[in-house]
């Protein structure tokens, strides 16, 4: 991997969002609060890939909203150089824009039917009055040719694309202000496998040559390893574990993505490797568990995770964890256990172990 | 024990009559786990509503081939005779367990009604019944289960029920299309745990349809792999694996990323995009996204052949395989290593 020039280029600093949603009570009418984002901390590198991972409802999703203020969050700060972006007014906020893009997970639902691709990637210029007229038109052609679409297309409405070419409008529209952040939110989760490592390259390529960052947001553990600098797992609207890639897959500190990575099933019959299959599902960001909150599905939890929320630091160089007890480097999950077990110890009925 | 041959199944689209499995052949052997791969349109899901003969139910038509179960041609049966086979001797679950549990009825209510379909007992015998089922396909307090209604339980929680009705009648192969695909993948690994459990215990065959090779290798014996509408190749697990025979098979596997290995590479990709159902081309289907393609191949349509221990689809197989020494590199040209 090239290096990393650990220059910032976003600070997130305790991010929180909460939801108020109707539910709670014997009539249902009581307000609950949803924690979608529950004080998040990490900094984002200029010219890095950085990979968010997690099950669904881990508000991984709802975190790349957030910095990018598509959604206001509840509290906590985002700095872009000196700035608070959370403080931007409209103004400030037009201008970010041109920095900072999104691309989305559906390519069928986040293009406008009713215009011509040509309208759609143009309209960004016109936005921001960088081009009109031919002008506009040249740049949105080369911006189809960037990603590896005829520039005849620019008539072509949405409908005349498959799923692949659709995902690569988005992504030309992404591109078209030249922006220094990237939020991919699952841009290959939609796509089939064939299709999927087409639009993997093209991100790899862009990535190269316009020195973009990019926060990948994907469920894929695989796709995620092979794009992302570093990697940060969430669970339950936390951050749990945050590194460099290669240590996250190799060495894992948290439980919850130890038990992860060991459960993905891969495309080779001979790769056996310990499987730990966690017991339970999720439960409801409205009513999260006391202390951590992994601490219902851990094998290693004690009284102590019911009481204490562990804190988020720096458990190994660069390695940031937020766990009473992680893991030491190079001990597994199943070792973790088989030392903690006694005789009179019921922990082992959170693990299947095959 | 499920012998297909030659299947071509169809639906009455918008544009005209549409092909969805154009000429499937492939058998299933007693106590045997096979796993059916394809992406989009590759008409894996219209293969197993065929053999189910659900096709019916949603437009579709098996115009011909023949589909044997234990001898017994099902093709030409009649609703009625489906009817018994379909749960008692076949079971079937999908990918989406909401939508195929009845919202209005608790999980004890269809679980019974599945058992006493098929066996005659009575109803607080069907219920004890309900709670073993239950108990075996590892859902938590069985008893309180009994009584909730779907909307109650999580996906993952409603697929273990979907899988107990299925198991109900004791079938003889369960059809399982897709059945982890809308799970998160800690609900997943438990889903497959179990289908795992299941193929090592009971007497059961399982033919699995997943878009996830990674599925089919953790869990399959044998591995279909099927493109628009095509068989492409079928072969053991560890052979496919090992070394793919058809040049569509090893681009799918160099395209995955893997787990280890090198990592922010560009990826081996297969260049263009799936056809789509009514714009088959001729000759071979994977033609003109194929590298390795002649002018053979555009033009003549190759038969699924015997290849030592597998079945291929490709004009070319020998000198393909040939040209390969390790199918998880990246290869150079094919033609100049092979030269």
């Amino acid at each position: 991997m090239n290096q990393i020039h650990k220059e910032k280029l976003l600070e997130i600093q305790h991010l929180k969002k909460y939801f108020e949603i109707k539910g709670g009570g014997a009539l249902g009418k009581r307000k609950q609060t949803l924690k979608a984002v529950d004080g998040v901390s990490f900094d984002i590198y200029k010219g890095e890939t950085l990979g968010l991972v997690g099950e669904s409802g881990c508000g991984k999703s709802t975190l790349g909203r957030n910095i990018l203020r598509l959604q206001d969050p509840t509290d906590g700060r985002v700095l872009y150089g000196e700035s608070n972006i959370l403080e931007y007014s409209k103004k400030d906020m037009r201008r970010l824009r041109k920095d900072m893009q999104i691309i989305y997970q559906d390519p069928f639902g986040s293009l406008n039917p009713r215009f011509t691709i040509g309208q759609i990637i143009g309209e960004m210029y016109e936005i921001h009055g960088l081009a009109k007229g031919a002008e506009k038109e040249r740049k949105v052609k080369e911006l189809l040719e960037l990603v590896g679409l005829d520039a005849s297309r620019y008539h072509s409405y949405p409908h005349e694309f498959s799923g692949g070419q659709r995902q690569r409008v988005g992504i030309a529209r992404a591109l078209a202000l030249e922006p220094e952040f990237i939020v991919a939110d699952e841009p290959v989760s939609a796509l089939d496998v064939s299709v999927q490592s087409q639009v993997i390259n093209l991100l790899i390529q862009l990535k190269r040559e316009m020195g973009l960052t990019l926060l990948f947001i994907a469920h894929g553990l695989n796709v995620v390893r092979h794009i992302s600098d570093r990697v940060g797992v969430m669970y339950l609207g936390k951050l749990v574990e945050l590194s460099d890639t290669d240590s996250i897959f190799n060495d894992p500190a948290h439980p919850y993505t130890a038990a992860l990575l060991s459960t993905v099933p891969e495309a080779d019959p001979e790769a056996r490797k310990e499987r730990i299959v966690l017991k339970g599902e999720v439960p409801s960001p409205a009513s999260p568990p006391s202390g951590c909150n992994f601490r219902t599905r851990c094998p290693l939890a004690t009284e102590r995770c019911s009481q204490e929320v562990p804190a988020w630091q720096e458990t190994r160089n660069g390695h940031f964890t937020a766990c009473h007890y992680p893991l030491e480097k190079g001990q597994t999950l199943k070792e973790a256990v088989a030392q903690r077990q006694k005789p009179s110890d019921n922990k082992t009925n959170n693990l299947i172990m095959a | 024990m499920l012998k297909v041959e030659g299947l071509v199944t169809g639906y009455q689209g918008k544009d005209g009559f549409v092909r969805a499995v154009d000429g499937v052949s492939f058998d299933i052997e007693k106590g045997e786990t096979v796993c059916i791969v394809g992406e989009s349109g590759s008409g894996k899901s219209v293969t197993s509503m065929s053999v189910m003969r659900l096709v019916e139910f949603e437009n579709g038509e098996i115009i011909s081939g023949s589909i044997e179960y234990m001898g017994e041609e099902l093709t030409t049966k009649t609703n009625e005779e489906m009817r018994k086979i379909r749960g008692a001797e076949i079971s079937m679950i999908f990918q989406e367990p909401l939508t195929a549990l009845n919202p209005v009825f608790t999980i004890g209510q269809q679980i019974v009604e599945a058992i006493r379909y098929h066996e005659p007992l009575k109803k607080k015998e069907a219920m004890d019944k309900a709670e073993d089922l239950l108990t075996l396909v590892g859902l938590s307090e069985p008893k309180t289960r009994l009584k909730q209604y779907p909307h109650e339980l999580s996906g993952g929680m409603r697929q273990r029920v979907m899988i107990a009705i299925a198991l109900a009648s004791k079938p003889k192969l369960l059809i399982a299309d897709e059945p982890t695909t809308a799970l998160d993948v800690t609900i997943e690994a438990q889903i497959l745990e179990l289908l795992r459990k299941l193929r090592n215990e009971e007497d059961m065959s399982i033919m699995l349809i997943t878009h996830d090779i990674g599925v089919a290798a953790e869990l399959s014996h044998r591995i279909i792999i099927m493109y628009a509408g095509k068989v492409m190749e079928i072969a053991e697990t560890s052979d496919l694996f090992e070394l793919p025979h058809h040049p569509y098979t090893k681009g799918l596997l160099e395209s995955i990323p893997k787990m280890s290995g090198a990592r922010g590479e560009l990826l081996p990709t297969i260049e263009g995009t799936i056809p789509g159902v009514n714009q088959m081309p001729e000759g071979c289907r994977f033609a003109p996204r194929c590298s390795f393609a002649t002018e053979k191949c555009h033009q003549e349509e190759p038969p699924l052949q015997k290849v030592g221990r597998r079945d291929v689809a490709c004009w070319h197989v020998e000198e393909f395989t040939a040209s390969q020494v390790d199918p998880f590199h990246r290869k150079e040209d094919p033609v100049e290593s092979n030269s």
